[in-house]
């Protein structure tokens, strides 16, 4: 048996028969980092021995009975924009490359609190700006399937981590699909929970009203399993909503009779890779089989998401890194003599240049003269949006959509030009403006063998209907067991 | 809307950023073709739509006035890269 | 003096400090003095991934102030950033309102000269202060002190409605004092809780359009606001006058030179680029919550003169500046629960009090002693252990060294010779230097009587009791 194989549902059950300890879990995970983290480069600060210390001592408290929680000693990946005390959070950017966070995000107090145990921060696009983790100050993550592609982003790192079997799960973040991209260019299954659902604080962020936290999992019970442990209202979190606590892995019924789908047919267009788009028909396919009603319909807003996302991710994301100037953390030039020279060289030497990009759009666009034409008009878009997927929700449980375009691209081939890249973030965003949660799993692979994935989307709040979705399809396709053979596997390529 | 070079220097100085000869070119270049894009903002249909501000609607959420103290106040001046007294250093400024 | 073919015209942006227990944003205390960086956390310092959650003490305070002013309160309102680098504000945004105060289209009413005069106020908002930026004495450079940063305020701005620094003077007093009555505030200028921002402008009289501005930051003193307009005022005529232009710009008063200077480099137009704050939620207020807060609104000074004009007797004249400023007139009351003679109490604060107050420049609010210290001082002389002349010596011992007023008089040795026997003795001795102002007092001078109980006075430096005194002279100039 390999461990390391294993999703964290069928670590628990041998955990829970005494096949396997505690300490042979992280044991066996630090050793595939050691394996293969020198091709994939996920992560960004390993914390290896720290892990196998604690796996002892977890492990013991288990024993004599102090610890219960279900997840004790089950280790996990974090992307580094999530603040970890004691820990560096470096959001993959110069400018924080050495800084320590003097508190805990939410999220990791709920990660503590199970006593589960942080395997290491993981590589991402620098400050969550990107699609590749070509972005990234540190290095490049490799997608495992094919070390000369990109794993996707902004959390690649997460992803690749957990497709390459160097973390059993991750925490992503998702502002206009950062972690279902990722998910679905290495093969893994990636969730953006309903805004508010998971609490930002502690996030670092980059575009306030956007940003989301969610797992990225082996297969989609695991996904539910840790949506249980992150989930749940934070006084912390203003945005973060009160509401009663759903337990996720109760609603997978595997059963999705009657479920009704709506196929927007804008997703399914022109940009749209031919495998990726014949591999999404297979799957709808399957639901047909499943017993789902499918149904193509017309939801046309899909270019104006797509502009509005980029004037209110920038608008806010210029904002936010407005705080790094320097003064209490973060890169400090060494070359100032004032206090203008002291903002403007370390912020200009700190961040890379999609950030200084991003950046100037967002000041731009709120720059007096250009607020009403830009950001305004953004946000009324943004309830347009709104409106048209609350007329889609009106008919269909759940949307179904490719999650990108194309499959993961290989490492350099797209970084020049800024629009083009974009574009391709055309599946995702629409999501994060209308504050919805998705999901994407795998669906197939295409003539390369490069894994192509499928978003479900669903109304706010409703988890537990895209979860279900997904999990019957995982149930019949069993995409793991089938690309786990030797000729697939992630191991396969190195 | 054409961005000036003029224009693309006051937004870096706005933005705290210097931007070097050679990037000026690039970055208004980058500019132009997004803004020329997101421009189809305008064309939408949203006349009479309120202007969301964020995800959700919700309102009201506040906290009581209770003092809680942070418990690591050592931790928030360790990442400083320069400190006195306590206090964070930075060049003279006059008031 | 200003040319009297000119117009002042002045509109004031008042900052308070909202007097709750903790900050606007998060659960740091709020406390003044302490320790550099020692009342702050991730939110307050700015910590990558901390975010904003807003006291719901600062919406009520600030709802508050607006009823107070007779102001709209703003039903969906919500918050906004504005963004600007400066060392002391560490998310470089302050969290403000923009497009939809809390507060709107109020008036107070000041008095110019006896008449009444009603000074516009455009909208009050709740925001958060910056940090403190230090001179470094012990090196170089400047250190940056969090403590401030984020304690809430209200800006309370006016409309352009006040056309002499006397008007400001007074509009800020009243100000000052309403937020003192509903206890929003505790206003104390030399802590800095309360400043404001000054515009000013100059036009010739009758003209319909306002001149250019200039805006003066910060000022937190009376007295520094009004040197500072009518400089200002002054400045602006002669540049007029003169052919040129004024330019709208930020000034620095200097207390010291008495004049003002150009702050900000004209290059750096300011543009904050305010837009809605994505980590809070709006703001809704309800009727019901609006009129719980009406309903509960402390009484205003308006009330109390009346009170005390129906209840006290007191004049129109000693009500109204009692009730001026609101530590003033709740020394008052309490003193006079304690000692119950209102006549007493009132003239001591307007003439004796009032007197040391602007000796020092100081206001009501640094007034050192309790009103029990005040309360015993009046009864020690109601009793007669120690004549008003030494009373007013308890008092100004009272602003240096504050404790109990009979513990003072005893360790003085200021205690009244009320003794029989004691006073009898001076009396005689003074009789006995003095023959001829006995002769003349049985010639019909009453004025030797004065004269004897003067000297009376000096040989007990004022400790004797002079109704003693009086009447012991006359029974002994009687025989």
């Amino acid at each position: 048996m390999n461990i390391t194989e294993l999703t964290v549902h069928e670590l628990q059950e041998k955990l829970q028969s005494k096949e396997i300890t505690i300490e042979q879990i992280t044991k066996a995970y630090v050793e595939n980092i050691e394996k293969y983290e020198k091709d994939v480069q996920a992560f960004i600060t390993p914390l290896k021995e720290n892990a196998l210390k604690q796996a002892e001592e977890i492990k013991k408290k288990v024993e004599n009975g102090e610890i219960t929680n279900p997840l004790a000693g089950i280790p996990i990946g974090i992307k580094d924009n999530i603040c970890t005390k004691g820990i560096k959070t470096t959001c993959a950017s110069k400018m924080l490359e050495n800084f320590v966070a003097p508190y805990n995000a939410t999220v990791m107090e709920k990660i503590y609190g199970e006593n589960m145990i942080n395997l290491g921060k993981l590589n991402m696009d620098e400050f969550a700006m990107g699609a590749s983790t070509e972005y990234s100050y540190f290095q490049t993550t490799r997608n495992p399937w094919n070390l000369n592609t990109v794993p996707g982003g902004s959390s690649g790192g997460s992803a690749a981590a957990v497709a390459a079997n160097m973390v059993p799960w991750a925490l992503g973040s998702d502002t206009g699909g950062s972690i279902r991209q990722p998910a679905s260019f290495c093969g893994v299954v990636g969730l953006k929970p309903t805004y508010g659902l998971v609490s930002r604080y502690g996030l670092v962020a980059f575009a306030s009203s956007l940003d989301q936290i969610g797992p990225i999992t082996k297969d989609v019970k695991d996904a539910a399993i840790l949506l249980n442990v992150i989930a749940g209202h934070d006084e912390k979190d203003t945005t973060s909503v009160n509401k009663e606590k759903v337990d996720y892995t109760k609603v997978l019924k595997n059963d999705v009779k009657g479920l009704k789908i709506g196929i927007p047919k804008e997703y399914f267009g022109e940009g749209i890779n031919s495998e990726v788009k014949q591999s999404l028909e297979k799957a709808i396919n399957i639901y047909k089989e499943l017993g789902a009603t499918v149904e193509e319909f017309s939801l046309n807003i899909a270019d104006y998401a797509l502009a509005t996302y980029y004037i209110i991710a920038c608008a806010e994301a210029s904002s936010n890194l407005g705080r790094f100037d320097g003064i209490r953390y973060g890169y400090r030039t060494a070359n100032y003599s004032d206090l203008k020279e002291l903002f403007r060289n370390s912020r200009s030497e700190g961040f890379g240049a999609e950030v200084k990009r991003r950046i100037i759009l967002g000041t731009y666009v709120l720059s007096s003269g250009y607020y009403d034409a830009y950001y305004k008009k953004a946000q009324q878009v943004r309830t347009l949006v709104k409106k048209e997927f609350d007329k889609a929700f009106e008919k269909y449980d759940v949307l179904l959509t490719p999650t990108s375009p194309t499959v993961a691209f290989e490492i350099g081939t797209r970084s020049n030009n800024p629009l083009e890249m974009y574009l391709a973030d055309i599946c995702t965003v629409s999501v994060n403006i209308a504050g919805l949660p998705g999901i994407s799993i795998p669906c197939g692979v295409d003539s390369k063998g490069m894994p192509i994935g499928m978003q479900l989307i669903g109304n706010k709040f409703a988890e537990e209907t895209i979860l279900n979705a997904a999990y019957t399809y995982e149930q019949k396709c069993r995409f793991r067991d089938v690309f786990k053979s030797d000729n697939v596997s992630p191991k396969g390529h190195m | 809307m054409q961005v000036s070079r003029e224009e693309i220097l006051h937004i870096a100085k706005l933005a705290n950023l210097n931007l070097k000869e050679e990037e000026i070119d690039t970055y208004l270049l980058h500019l132009q073709d997004i803004l020329n894009f997101a421009n189809i903002v305008s064309n939408a249909p949203v006349d009479d739509l309120n202007e969301s501000i964020g995800a959700n609607d919700t309102y009201n959420v506040f906290r009581k006035d209770e003092v809680k103290v942070f418990e690591d106040n050592e931790a928030l001046l360790q990442n400083a890269p320069e400190k006195e007294r306590n206090m964070f250093k930075i060049p003279k400024v006059i008031q | 003096m200003l040319r009297e073919d000119y117009e002042i015209v002045i509109g004031l942006e008042v900052h308070a400090e909202l007097s709750t227990k903790t900050k606007i944003f998060c659960s740091c205390p709020t406390e003044f003095g302490a320790a550099p960086n020692t009342h702050t956390c991730p939110v307050c310092m700015a910590m990558p991934g901390a975010l904003p959650v807003l006291n719901e003490k600062v919406v009520e305070y600030a709802v508050k102030a607006g009823l107070a002013t007779n102001c709209s309160i703003t039903k969906e309102s919500k918050n906004d950033r504005k963004n600007y680098f400066y060392p002391d504000l560490p998310k470089s945004y302050q969290i403000s309102q923009f497009d939809k105060p809390l507060c709107t289209n109020g008036s107070i009413d000041i008095e110019e000269e006896g008449k009444a005069k009603t000074i516009g106020i455009t909208r009050i908002h709740i925001e958060e202060d910056a940090g403190k930026l230090n001179h470094n004495e012990f090196g170089s450079g400047s250190l940056v002190d969090l403590n401030r940063a984020g304690v809430p305020l209200i800006e309370i701005v006016s409309e352009p409605d006040m056309r002499s620094s006397k008007d400001a003077e007074n509009y800020l007093r009243k100000i000052k004092s309403i937020l003192e009555y509903i206890e929003v505030s505790d206003c104390k200028m030399q802590e800095g809780s309360l400043r404001a921002d000054v515009n000013v402008s100059v036009r010739k009289k009758g003209a319909k359009e306002f001149g250019t501005r200039t805006e003066m930051k910060n000022m937190n003193s009376f007295r520094s606001i009004v040197r500072a307009i009518d400089y200002e005022a002054e400045r602006q005529i002669e540049v007029i006058e003169n052919g040129g232009k004024i330019e709208q710009e930020t000034l620095r008063w200097d207390d010291v030179s008495g004049k003002t200077f150009s702050m900000r480099d004209k290059e750096d137009a300011q543009d904050y680029r305010y837009f809605p704050e994505p980590d809070l939620v709006a703001i809704r207020l309800s009727d019901e919550y609006i009129e719980n807060i009406r309903k509960n609104l402390p009484e205003l000074p308006e009330s109390r003169k009346k009170r005390y004009l129906e209840e006290y007797k007191l004049t129109e004249k000693e009500s109204k500046m009692l009730t001026a400023s609101k530590y003033m007139s709740n020394l008052f009351e309490e003193s006079l629960k304690i000692c119950g003679n209102a006549k007493a109490v009132a003239n001591w604060l307007l003439s004796d009090v009032s007197r040391i107050l602007n000796e020092k420049e100081i206001e009501p609010d640094q007034i050192p002693f309790t009103a029990e210290q005040l309360a015993k001082m009046i009864m020690l002389i109601e009793k007669g252990t120690i004549s008003s002349a030494i009373g007013k010596k308890v008092l100004e011992e009272l602003f240096e060294n504050p404790k109990d007023p009979e513990k003072i008089i005893e360790e003085k040795g200021w205690i009244q010779i009320s003794d029989e026997g004691a006073i009898k003795e001076v009396v005689m001795k003074i009789l006995g230097n003095n023959p001829q102002s006995i002769a003349d007092f049985k010639a019909g001078k009453d004025r030797a009587l004065g004269f004897l109980v003067g000297q009376a006075m000096k040989e007990t430096k004022g400790k004797a009791n002079p109704k003693m005194l009086n009447d012991m002279f006359l029974e002994e100039l009687k025989k």
